[in-house]
């Protein structure tokens, strides 16, 4: 918004929109998580026996292991906004709250770290 | 001025969490509740869901010791309420999705989505226990 317009009641009372975008995410996230659990389950039960080698050889391929680091990315950022959204509801003290707030970033990006590294191997 | 000293009005405040269970919450409320309680659920336990995932794909050797611990009935109860989890948070997600572009937040239509997502969730939740206990 240009600053000639930015008073009266066009005026932009907030800064950087940090609400709008993590609730907007959240919904986007989701379809790409839904998405992507609809096409594994049907993977999966394509296969006509349960094995090793169906089950490494699905994560083989290109097209699933680009799908499934997109949805870990989306997990993430997902849950992150979920978990923050808990903590902003029950947990009142500043210093508690940046704790968990902390711990849930480090936990998060810790299992996304894992789960390439697991996906990378295949 | 002395009776309205002594009248006191009635104070609303937010719910405190020993009230809890004296209010009657809608089943949209029980739906919007369960998702919070399963996302938190699969958020602590993402480590286990991680090494489950390792171990099904590194090697054959871990596929092998993954499926052998898996036919463990605490392992399958834990699946159960993973599974549980997992379903619950997906139909309840798409009914937060379809609230969210204003379809069914009336208070006759909220309660009827409210029931056709919990029956989804609760029947597929219970074709995965089933599976998980190889019933079917």
């Amino acid at each position: 918004m240009s600053s000639a317009t930015n008073f009266g009641p066009k005026r932009l009372v907030v800064g950087a929109h940090y609400g709008m975008r993590d609730w907007l995410s959240q919904r986007v996230t989701a379809i790409v998580l839904s998405v992507y659990s609809v096409t594994l389950v049907t993977a999966a039960f394509m296969a006509d026996e349960p094995s090793y080698y169906g089950w490494a050889g699905l994560f083989a391929q290109t097209w699933i292991k680009v799908f499934t680091l997109v949805a870990f990315v989306a997990f993430t950022y997902h849950a992150w906004v979920g978990v923050r959204d808990i903590w902003m509801d029950y947990v009142k003290p500043v210093a508690v709250r940046l704790g968990l707030q902390i711990f849930t970033i480090v936990w998060l990006l810790a299992c996304l770290a894992w789960a390439i590294d697991i996906l990378w191997r295949v | 001025m002395p009776e309205l000293a002594s009248k006191r009005r009635p104070e609303f405040r937010n719910i405190h969490v020993s009230q809890i269970v004296q209010y009657r919450l809608p089943l949209a409320g029980v739906m919007s509740i369960l998702h919070r309680i399963s996302g938190a659920g699969m958020f602590l336990t993402l480590p286990l869901i991680v090494w489950v995932f390792d171990m099904s794909l590194t090697s054959e050797l871990s596929y092998a010791q993954l499926t052998e611990l898996s036919s463990h009935w605490l392992v399958k109860i834990v699946y159960c309420g993973l599974a549980w989890a997992f379903i619950h948070h997906f139909f309840g997600g798409i009914r937060h999705l379809i609230n969210d572009v204003h379809i069914g937040i009336s208070k006759e239509a909220s309660p009827t989505i409210a029931k056709g997502f919990m029956a989804a969730s609760l029947l597929v939740s219970a074709l995965a226990w089933l599976s998980i206990f190889e019933v079917i």
